[in-house]
Parts: structure tokens; C-alpha cells; sequence
């Protein structure tokens, strides 16, 4: 496979590839935070920095119009700009994991079933128990994400096509299919969670309060701890199973470390926003190509990217189709599937 | 001639010649084929037969040939018919939509649904069954739904062939280029949901699972010239198709141009598929399963194509049946395909991988 790459000489040794990580870093931060000045201030109502600036401040003020920003910096475009960069993060870091655990390029917790399974479970308890809060069935979206995220991977690793991307990828696109008719089963003998459905299946950041953002961010924390722990062992992981084992690591418990990560972070940002497919593999692309293969490096890397690629994405939906929005679920499966299609066009992997 | 001579001579079926027209007689897949296709007739009757005014099988019969009661014919010919028929025709299409693709990228798991062409199909109809407005509602009065659907598929298809193509087409980039097209016709038809009035979306969604409710005599014609005519273009072609499977080096050494045959395969299999959906919606795992039961049953190393067609109709048919009767609430017939066809493509991916 393409990517497991040796890492090439870099001319001025280790030291100088240290001080350019650390560098880039330190500019992707940067690129977040402009990022994030600009989703405060971009959407139906445009916003000037100082304007935000003064609506999220907590000084008292008489003036009328300022009610109006500070309703609608703190209500609508804050737990935005925080969701997104949550769940980029998560989608950013879960997918690098994904494609470090299963060597396999074309990895994608969106294009894997996942997000389907997430989907489903919300349906079902929606269709069940009339649960109409998210902060109700994040938790079943969890459950969801897991089983179906654990089908997937144990169908694609039965036998002698283990670790093949076709492999993967189909295993994931028949679970994908066959969970959507079920969903699109449950939601059609159930109105409320068909409204609910098309809502949640595009999807978004927006409408979103902290009520869901909180336990979304508690689990996505929890993913990270746990993605930190599991990056040493991943970088050995890599050079095979058998050095790795020769080296100490205890695979199976590595393994299930990973892919429990994977789950939270996937399952946490597939609950909140619904299905964004793409920027997981597209980021951790990006991220190999500007660190090398060095896990300890690409995971984090792949993260902030992740924060800046879905906020972009979100900001470029509230302005590209104007009065109305293109949710960021869409923009990123816009962006991502050309990329998707040029790597699978210059070869960059071959079925096994 | 001494015994092994014989034994061997005996193991290769007797060729036949007819004119320019040379094919190998294999009477096991000849009774296959033929046995699939009274069963697909009787599940058609049956399908006419059962409802809430239940016709018994003789009186179908009798009706479908010419005869019957006026009450009869009423129900027969005016309602259950055409949704009949539309089965018949679906699945046909569909059958022999997947028993192309799947030979053609030599994956058993390749079909229409993972090659982005049912995606193509979804996002034009649900584009036109929620804008409304002036230019789509002239659309679908002068072209009808179906053939704008018709048209996003095959728009679709060629998308990914035109995509997939670097010095040929290789089965493994045509399907990780379906994949990601596929994705992008989900996310857009996602949106278009988002957008959409809530009494438009019921009917988007029922319509992007796949159904053959309140089918009319008009959505069937069409359907059903277009699978004729398809069928007829993949009968003459696949002649053509047989020595690929010995690979592309020995079909050119036998005279067939190879690049040309696969794609005016692809492209029947593509039109069939796109006809298929515009019946009847994107109905899930038709064109996947059907080949490959055809293929264990008439014991062949590749889908056969008239077998596919029939056990395609079969299925869908039968799910039809299972979904407008069995179940306690009525559900579109692609949810019972998917129910089927889920098990069953991992069923084959493990046996894929376990060889």
C-alpha cells in the first residue's frame, strides 16, 4: 500500500524536521483561530470583528441593536463555531486512527458504515421513544456508530483480504445501503423521525445548543486521552505486527484501544452533526503529506486540519448559496470526493 | 479411441453453429434459465392473484391469456398488472444490469447501487419531486419523471466511467470511483431533503427506497420497450463478451475489440440500471444478489446474463409480494431487498475473502 511510506532524509536532520512540525503547527493554530473570528462573523447577518467582539462580551449596554448581536453571537453562532471545531477535531483525528489501525489508505469512519449505523440508531429510539432531544439519543447514536463500525471491520478483516482497501470499502458500502433502506423504513412509518431524519442526514453544525454540545466535547475528550495513549504503540504497530510484537507492544490491547478511540470520536461528532463523510480521509492525507509518517505528528496534525477544514466548509455554505445555506455535511462530500477520486486515480493504492 | 479420449471429448459441451453464430450447448444452465423463469411467472400470478379481492391461480391465468370475468379483468388488467409487470420489468433490467457489471470489473460485489448510478437517479427525482417551481415542473410534464431520472443515472455512469478511466478501465478504480460519486449524490440528496417542504420529502423518500406503488400502464411501457431493446443489444454483444473472461490479451488474439465491447456493455448495464430506477426507484441489492444466485445456481463461472434477468425478477417480485402482504404495516419493496440482499453481501464478501 502507497502510504506506509519510509520516512525520507529530511536535509538538516531530525532537529530542523522537529522546528518545521513545530512551526507548521503553531501556523495551523493561527489559520483556526482566523477561521474561527470568521464564523463568528459570517452568515445571513454579517457581522464586523468588533461587533462580535462586543456581543460576546459581558458589558452591560442599553442599546437595542446590541441585544440583537449578542443573541445572536452567543445563541446561534458560537455553539456553531465550537461544534464545528469539536468535530472536526474528532473527524480529523478518528480518521488518521482509522487508517493507521487498518494500514489502509482509503480508510474513512464515513465511508465505513459508521455514520450509518449512527443514523439508524437515532431513527429507531426517535421512532421508539419519541425522544425529540439530542442530548437524548447521543447515546444511541454511540451504540450505533460502534456496531456498526465493529461489523464492518470484522467483515473486512475475515480471512486472506484483511487489510485490502476494496475490501473495506465495499464492507462498507453494503452495510451503508442496507442500514439506510432501514432507516428510510423506520422513517417512513414514522413522521417525526423523518423531519427528524433529513435534518440530521445532511449533515450540519448549525441549530445545535451547548445542552448537546457539552456531552459531545466530554467524548471527544475521552477520545483523544485515549487516541494519546494508543500513538506510540501505532507508530510500531506500523512497522508490522510481527516487529511490533517483538518490540512489546501487546497488539490486541492496542488494537482495541484504537479502535474504542476511533468509535468515540467518530460516534460523538456523527451524533451531534449527523453523517459528514470524507474529511476524516482527506485530512489525514493532508496531514501525512505535511508531517510523514510519524503518528505522533500526524494524529494532531490531522485534528487541527480537520478544525480548519470543517470550518471552512461551514463558512463557505452560509456563503455560497445566499439567502439559504448548504449544509457543511455537503460542501465537505464536495471537496472530498474529487480529492478521494485523485488519489484513487494516480494509483496511490492497488487492490492487495 | 481409447476410453480417456472418449471421457475427455464428453467433459466439453457440444458447440453449435448457426450461420455466423456459433455458441456452446450447456443444457444444465438452458434448464436453469428456463425452470427460473416459470417460477419468476408463478410468483407474477401470484402476485396478481393475492390483495384484498384475492383471484385464484386458474382464474389469473385465464385472464392474463385472454379470458376471465369483467370483475376480473378489472382488477387484473387495471390495477394489479402494471404493478406486476413493473416488478417483472425491474428486476429483469436489474438482473442484467448487475450480471454486467459485476463481469466486466470481475467482482462479484460490483452493481449499480455501488457504482453511483442509482445515486445519479435518486438526485435528479427528488430534485424535481421538491423544486418546485416554473423549469421543473415543465420537466416533468413534457419528459415525466422517469426519464429525467433515467438521464441522471446515465449521466452518473458515464461520470464514473469517464472518471475511471486511465489506459482502460481497471474493476478497481471503476468501483472506489462509483463509492465516492455515490457518497456525493447522497450528500446533495441529503440537502435537497433539508430544503425541501415536508409533504415533497414523504414522497422523496418513499420514492429513494425503492417501490412499485401506484404504478400506471404509461411507467411501464416505457420501462418495458427500453428492456427489451436493451436486452436485445446485450444479447447480440455478449457473443462478443465471452473470450474477455480468458483476459484481455487472448480476446484480442480471438478478434474481438475488447475496449469496445466492455464499453457498450457498460453502457446496456448502465441503461438498464437507469431504466430499472426510473420505474421503480433505487431498489437496493437486486442487481448484486441477483447474478450471483443465478451464477451457484446454473453452475457458471461467471453471472450468467438471461438467468440474472430471471432470478432478478423473481426477487423482486416475491419481495414485492412479501413486503405489500406479510408484513404487519405496508413497506416499500426495497426495504425486503435489503433485509435480503444485506446478509447476503456479507455473506460473499466472507466467502470472498476466506478464498
Amino acid at each position: 500500500m502507497g502510504t506506509i511510506a519510509v520516512e525520507r532524509p529530511v536535509p538538516g536532520g531530525v532537529a530542523e524536521a522537529r522546528r518545521r512540525r513545530v512551526a507548521g503547527s503553531v501556523a495551523l493554530v493561527l489559520v483556526l483561530l482566523a477561521a474561527v473570528v470568521v464564523s463568528l462573523a459570517v452568515g445571513a447577518r454579517a457581522l464586523t470583528p468588533a461587533e462580535v467582539w462586543r456581543g460576546l462580551s459581558a458589558a452591560p449596554d442599553p442599546d437595542q441593536r446590541l441585544t440583537e448581536i449578542r443573541l445572536i453571537v452567543r445563541t446561534v453562532r458560537v455553539p456553531r463555531t465550537v461544534l464545528a471545531v469539536v468535530a472536526g477535531v474528532a473527524l480529523g483525528v478518528g480518521g488518521a486512527l482509522i487508517q493507521g489501525y487498518t494500514r489502509n489508505p482509503i480508510a474513512d469512519t464515513g465511508l465505513l458504515g459508521v455514520n450509518s449505523g449512527a443514523s439508524f440508531a437515532v431513527v429507531l429510539v426517535i421512532a421508539l421513544f419519541g425522544f425529540a432531544n439530542p442530548f437524548q439519543y447521543v447515546w444511541f447514536a454511540f451504540v450505533g456508530a460502534a456496531v456498526a463500525g465493529v461489523v464492518v471491520f470484522g467483515l473486512a478483516s475475515i480471512g486472506r483480504g484483511a487489510g485490502n482497501p476494496l475490501t473495506l470499502a465495499l464492507a462498507g458500502q453494503g452495510v451503508t445501503v442496507f442500514l439506510a433502506a432501514m432507516t428510510t423504513a423506520v422513517a417512513l412509518s414514522d413522521k417525526a423521525s423523518l423531519n427528524a431524519l433529513r435534518f440530521w442526514n445532511a449533515g450540519s453544525v448549525a441549530g445545535v445548543g451547548f445542552d448537546v454540545i457539552w456531552p459531545v466535547v466530554a467524548f471527544v475528550a475521552a477520545g483523544l486521552v485515549l487516541a494519546l495513549i494508543t500513538l506510540p504503540a501505532l507508530n510500531l504497530l506500523n512497522l508490522g505486527d510481527d516487529v511490533a510484537r517483538g518490540l512489546g507492544v501487546n497488539i490486541a490491547l492496542s488494537r482495541t484501544i484504537g479502535i474504542a478511540a476511533v468509535t468515540l470520536l467518530a460516534g460523538a461528532a456523527t451524533a451531534a452533526c449527523g453523517p459528514i463523510a470524507f474529511l476524516g480521509l482527506m485530512v489525514a492525507h493532508l496531514a501525512r503529506y505535511l508531517t510523514g509518517p510519524d503518528y505522533r505528528w500526524l494524529v494532531p496534525y490531522a485534528g487541527l486540519l480537520g478544525a480548519v477544514v470543517l470550518l471552512v466548509c461551514d463558512i463557505a455554505g452560509r456563503l455560497l448559496v445566499r439567502p439559504g445555506e448548504l449544509d457543511a455535511g455537503v460542501v465537505v462530500a464536495l471537496l472530498g470526493a474529487p480529492f478521494f477520486a485523485v488519489l484513487v486515480w494516480r494509483g496511490k493504492f492497488k487492490s492487495a | 479411441m481409447t476410453g480417456t479420449e472418449v471421457k475427455a471429448l464428453a467433459a466439453v459441451p457440444p458447440g453449435v453453429r448457426l450461420g455466423p453464430v456459433s455458441f456452446v450447448w450447456r443444457p444444465w444452465v438452458v434448464c436453469v434459465t428456463l425452470l427460473l423463469a416459470a417460477a419468476a411467472f408463478l410468483v407474477f400470478c401470484a402476485s396478481i392473484g393475492v390483495g384484498e379481492f384475492p383471484i385464484g391461480l386458474s382464474r389469473v391465468i385465464a385472464t392474463v391469456v385472454g379470458g376471465g370475468e369483467q370483475v376480473d379483468r378489472f382488477v387484473i388488467m387495471d390495477l394489479r398488472m402494471p404493478r406486476a409487470l413493473a416488478g417483472l420489468v425491474v428486476g429483469v433490467a436489474l438482473g442484467i444490469s448487475g450480471a454486467i457489471t459485476q463481469s466486466v470489473a470481475r467482482n462479484p460485489l460490483a452493481s449499480p447501487d455501488i457504482l453511483g448510478i442509482t445515486g445519479g437517479a435518486g438526485v435528479v427525482a427528488v430534485f424535481l419531486v421538491t423544486v418546485s417551481g416554473g423549469t421543473a415542473a415543465a420537466v416533468v410534464d413534457s419528459v415525466g419523471l422517469s426519464g429525467a431520472a433515467l438521464a441522471g443515472g446515465l449521466g452518473t455512469g458515464l461520470l464514473v466511467y469517464f472518471l475511471a478511466w486511465r489506459r482502460g478501465i481497471d474493476g478497481f478504480r471503476l468501483i472506489l470511483i462509483g463509492i465516492s460519486v455515490s457518497a456525493v449524490t447522497e450528500a446533495v440528496t441529503a440537502w435537497l431533503l433539508v430544503t425541501a417542504d415536508i409533504r415533497d420529502v414523504a414522497r422523496a423518500q418513499a420514492w429513494l427506497v425503492g417501490s412499485l406503488d401506484n404504478r400506471s400502464w404509461d411507467d411501464v411501457g416505457v420501462a418495458l420497450w427500453c428492456t427489451l431493446a436493451l436486452t436485445a443489444v446485450v444479447t447480440v454483444v455478449a457473443f462478443q463478451f465471452k473470450p474477455l473472461h480468458l483476459g484481455d490479451d487472448v480476446a484480442a488474439g480471438l478478434g474481438v475489440r475488447y475496449t469496445r465491447v466492455r464499453a457498450v456493455l457498460l453502457l446496456c448495464a448502465v441503461l438498464l440500471a437507469g431504466v430499472a430506477v426510473s420505474a421503480a426507484g433505487p431498489v437496493p441489492f437486486v442487481a448484486l444478489v441477483a447474478p450471483q444466485v443465478a451464477m451457484r445456481l446454473a453452475k457458471c463461472p461467471t453471472p450468467p446474463m438471461a438467468a440474472s434477468g430471471m432470478v432478478g425478477a423473481l426477487l423482486l417480485i416475491g419481495a414485492d409480494l412479501v413486503a405489500r402482504t406479510a408484513l404487519p404495516i405496508s413497506l416499500p419493496v426495497g426495504v425486503v431487498t435489503a433485509v435480503i440482499g444485506g446478509p447476503f453481501l456479507i455473506y460473499l464478501l466472507v466467502r470472498a475473502n476466506l478464498r
